[in-house]
C-alpha cells in the first residue's frame, strides 16, 4: 500500500533553490526563539499556580459567627473595598449622594437586625452566599453568571450583557451593576461599565493559592474573628470543624439553595 | 357580502409626512436618550442596585405583550374562523410585528452592554427563560411575516390557516414566557407566582386589542374610510371581556398572595401603604385601566359613540402602563424578605431598613427611551399601511361578511343566497 505522506511529486530542482531560504529561516527562528523564550519561561513560572484547573475537590465557603460581629465595625467592608478596588469609585458630578449610594457597587455590607418578638439585636455581614444552586446562574441568558467547580459564584465580564436579570433573581441582593464609566481599577480585579459583579470570595487569591479572603483577614486584625474561610469539603478544615460544633443556618433556607456562606447565632 | 378590497393608506401627503415627521422626531429623541445613557452609564437613570429594571422595562414589556395581543385579531379570523375579523387580519399582523420591534429595541437599548447583543444571540444558557424568550421573540417575528404573506399573497392562501394556528400557539408561548420572566423569580415576594404567566396572556389580549382599535379607528377616520357599528361593537365587547379577564387574574393574584401569612405585609403595602404604587394600582390599573373603560363599553349611550370607544381604548393603554409599573417596579421596590421575623435597623445597602421600600423615580432619558420604542412601533405601522395594502377599503356594515351565527341560523344554503 502506498504511503500518502511520501513526497512523490517534488520538483527535481527544489533543493538548490530552497537552500538560501532555509538558511534565512534558520537564523530568523533562532533570533525569534532567543527573544521569545525568556518570556515564555518566565511566564510559565509565574503562571504555575494559576495553570491548574479548578476542581470540585474543594468547596470554598464562609462561616460567620454573628455573636462576634461587632456593632459599628465595618472592617470587612473597608477591606473588601480596598481588595477589589471598590474604594476607587467616585460619585459622578451632578449625582445626588443618596442616589449614588444605591448605585455604587457594594460587594459586602453590614446589616443590623432586631428580632420582632424578643428585641434581640444581631449584626452580620451580607455578601454573595455562593449557593450550590444559584438562581443568578439559572436565569443568566448568556451563561455569564456561573459557578466554578470550587463553588465560587461569579460573573464572566466578557459575556455579561448587563441585562440585570441575575440581580432580579438573587434572593440576597448581593449583586451590583456598574452604573458609570470606570476611571480607576485594580489589575487583579478588572471591572467595566454596564456589567454586573459581586463577591467572588477574593477569587484572585484562590488562584494564587492564598488561604484567606480580605474580609476574613480584616475581621481577624480588628480582633473579632467573626468570619472563617475554608474548604467546606475538607473534614480537617477549621470551617468544617466549627460547623460540626456550632449550630449554623443559611439565610433563606426555605429556597434550598445550599449556600456556601453559613451563619451562626441567628 | 362584498369582496374585501385592501388599499394603501392615502391621506394627504402633507398630513402623512407631518405624522411621519413627528414620529421620527420622537424616535430621534429616544435614540439620543439611549446614546446619553449608554455614554454616561446608568447612573443618569433612576435605576439603582435596588430597583434594577426601570421605566424602559415598563414600556418594553408593555409593547411586547401588546404585540402578542394585537395578533389576536388575525387569529380570531383565521384559526377560529370568524369571518367578521378576516378583513382586520393584515393590520393585526403588521401591528404585532411593529409593536414587538418597538418593545425589543427598548429592551436591548437598555442593556448595560448593548453592543454585546451578538453575545446574547450566540451564547445561550437554556435554563434561563430569558434565553428562551430570545427564540420566542425572533420566531414570533418570522411567523408573523409568514402569516402576513399567507394573508396577502394568493400563493400563500392554502398555508394561511396552518400558519395562523402556529402563530396562535407561538403568541401564547411568547406571553407565557414574558410573564414567566417575573413569575419564576423566587427571590422576590411579589413575583414568585405562576399565575403571572396566564395573567400576562390576558393582559396582552386587552392591551393589544386596545392599541389595535385605536390605530384602526385613527387610520379610518383620517382617510374618511367607513367603519361600521357592527365591527366596532364586536371589538369593544371583546375588549370588555378582556378587561374583565384582567380583573379576574388580578383578584386571584392578590388572593393567592393574601392566603400566606408571609405575604400579608406585601399585599398591605401594595394596596394601602405603597405610596405611588398604591396610587398606580387603584387609580391606574383598577380605575383608569378597568372600571372607567368598562363603564364606557357597557354604557347604553356612550358605547355607541366612536369617540367614547376610542377614549376607552386610550384608558386601557394608560391603565396597562400603570399595571406594568406596579408589577415591574413596585415589586422590586418592596424590600426582600431575607430575615423573616426581624426588623432591619441598619444596612449598608438599603435592605429595607424599618421596612422602607426602595426609592425609584424615573429619569427623563428613561421615559424618552420608552416613548421612542412606542414611536418606532407607530412609525413602522404608518409606513406599512402607506406602502402596502394592509387596510380594507371599507368596514361598513354592509361590506363586512355576515356574522357566523347568522350563517349557522340560515344554514349553508341561506348563506350562499
Amino acid at each position: 500500500m502506498k504511503d500518502h505522506h511520501e513526497p512523490t511529486d517534488r520538483p527535481a530542482d527544489a533543493g538548490p533553490a530552497d537552500s538560501g531560504r532555509r538558511a534565512f529561516m534558520g537564523v530568523a527562528a533562532g533570533v525569534a526563539g532567543a527573544v521569545v523564550a525568556p518570556g515564555v519561561v518566565l511566564h510559565s513560572v509565574a503562571a504555575a499556580p494559576r495553570s491548574e484547573a479548578v476542581t470540585g475537590d474543594v468547596r470554598w465557603g464562609l462561616l460567620i459567627d454573628t455573636a462576634k460581629c461587632a456593632d459599628g465595625c465595618s472592617a470587612c467592608v473597608e477591606a473588601c473595598d480596598r481588595e477589589n478596588g471598590l474604594n476607587l469609585q467616585n460619585k459622578p458630578e451632578g449625582a445626588s449622594q443618596e442616589h449614588w449610594d444605591d448605585q455604587k457597587a457594594v460587594w459586602i455590607r453590614k446589616v443590623k437586625l432586631q428580632d420582632n418578638q424578643t428585641g434581640r439585636v444581631t449584626n452580620l455581614p451580607m455578601m454573595c452566599q455562593h449557593c450550590e444552586n444559584p438562581p443568578c446562574v439559572d436565569v443568566c441568558p448568556t451563561g455569564a453568571s456561573f459557578k466554578r467547580a470550587d463553588g465560587i459564584v461569579m460573573v464572566d465580564r466578557h459575556t455579561c450583557i448587563g441585562c440585570r436579570y441575575c440581580m432580579m433573581a438573587c434572593p440576597y441582593k448581593a449583586r451590583s451593576f456598574i452604573h458609570k464609566v470606570m476611571e480607576d481599577q485594580l489589575t487583579r480585579v478588572p471591572r467595566g461599565k454596564g456589567c454586573v459583579e459581586s463577591c467572588n470570595l477574593c477569587v484572585h487569591r484562590r488562584d494564587f493559592g492564598e488561604e484567606s479572603t480580605a474580609c476574613v483577614d480584616a475581621c481577624r486584625e480588628a480582633g473579632h474573628e467573626a468570619i472563617v474561610f475554608g474548604d467546606l469539603k475538607d473534614p480537617e478544615s477549621a470551617i468544617r470543624k466549627q460547623l460540626a460544633e456550632t449550630a449554623s443556618r443559611q439565610i433563606r433556607e426555605d429556597l434550598s439553595l445550599n449556600t456556601g456562606v453559613r451563619y451562626s447565632g441567628i | 357580502m362584498k369582496r374585501i378590497i385592501y388599499r394603501e393608506w392615502r391621506i394627504p401627503p402633507a398630513r402623512y409626512w407631518g405624522l411621519l415627521g413627528i414620529l421620527a422626531s420622537v424616535v430621534g429623541i429616544g435614540a439620543l436618550a439611549f446614546a446619553y445613557m449608554e455614554h454616561e452609564g446608568h447612573w443618569v437613570s433612576g435605576m439603582s442596585n435596588s430597583v434594577v429594571w426601570g421605566t424602559p422595562h415598563v414600556f418594553a414589556v408593555f409593547l411586547i405583550i401588546s404585540a402578542s395581543g394585537a395578533l389576536n385579531i388575525a387569529s380570531i379570523g383565521t384559526v377560529f374562523r370568524k369571518p367578521l375579523y378576516k378583513p382586520l387580519g393584515r393590520l393585526s399582523g403588521l401591528l404585532a410585528a411593529a409593536l414587538l420591534m418597538g418593545g425589543l429595541l427598548v429592551l436591548v437599548l437598555d442593556l448595560g452592554r448593548p453592543e454585546r447583543l451578538v453575545v446574547a444571540m450566540t451564547t445561550y444558557n437554556f435554563r434561563s427563560i430569558f434565553a428562551w424568550n430570545i427564540f420566542l421573540y425572533s420566531g414570533f417575528m418570522a411567523i408573523v411575516i409568514a402569516y402576513l404573506w399567507s394573508m396577502a399573497d394568493r400563493h400563500g392562501e392554502p398555508y394561511n390557516r396552518p400558519i395562523g394556528i402556529v402563530a396562535t400557539f407561538w403568541r401564547l408561548a411568547l406571553t407565557t414566557g414574558t410573564g414567566s420572566i417575573f413569575g419564576f423569580l423566587v427571590a422576590r415576594q411579589a413575583y414568585d407566582a405562576a399565575i403571572l404567566a396566564p395573567m400576562f396572556v390576558v393582559m396582552s389580549f386587552a392591551y393589544g386589542l386596545a392599541i389595535f382599535m385605536l390605530v384602526l379607528m385613527f387610520a379610518f377616520t383620517e382617510e374618511g374610510r367607513p367603519i361600521g357599528e357592527r365591527i366596532l361593537c364586536r371589538l369593544k365587547n371583546l375588549l370588555g371581556i378582556f378587561i374583565l379577564g384582567v380583573f379576574y387574574f388580578t383578584l386571584v393574584y392578590h388572593l393567592t398572595k393574601l392566603y400566606g401569612a408571609k405575604n400579608h405585609d406585601l399585599v398591605g403595602w401594595l394596596l394601602l401603604d405603597g405610596g405611588i404604587y398604591t396610587f398606580m394600582f387603584w387609580v391606574g390599573w383598577v380605575l383608569v385601566g378597568g372600571l372607567v373603560p368598562l363603564g364606557i363599553i357597557y354604557h347604553p349611550v356612550l358605547s355607541k359613540d366612536k369617540n367614547w370607544i376610542a377614549a376607552a381604548c386610550g384608558l386601557v393603554i394608560v391603565g396597562g402602563l400603570a399595571s406594568m409599573y406596579v408589577i415591574i417596579i413596585g415589586s422590586q421596590a418592596y424590600p426582600m424578605q431575607m430575615f423573616p421575623g426581624q426588623t432591619v435597623l441598619a444596612s449598608g445597602f438599603f435592605d429595607g431598613v424599618q421596612g422602607e421600600a426602595s426609592r425609584y423615580s424615573p429619569a427623563i432619558p428613561e421615559i424618552l427611551l420608552g416613548l421612542g420604542g412606542v414611536a418606532v412601533a407607530l412609525l413602522i405601522t404608518s409606513v406599512g399601511v402607506r406602502v402596502l395594502q394592509f387596510l380594507p377599503e371599507s368596514l361598513a356594515d354592509d361590506v363586512l361578511p355576515v356574522d357566523e351565527e347568522k350563517i349557522v341560523e340560515q344554514g349553508p344554503a341561506g348563506a350562499k343566497a
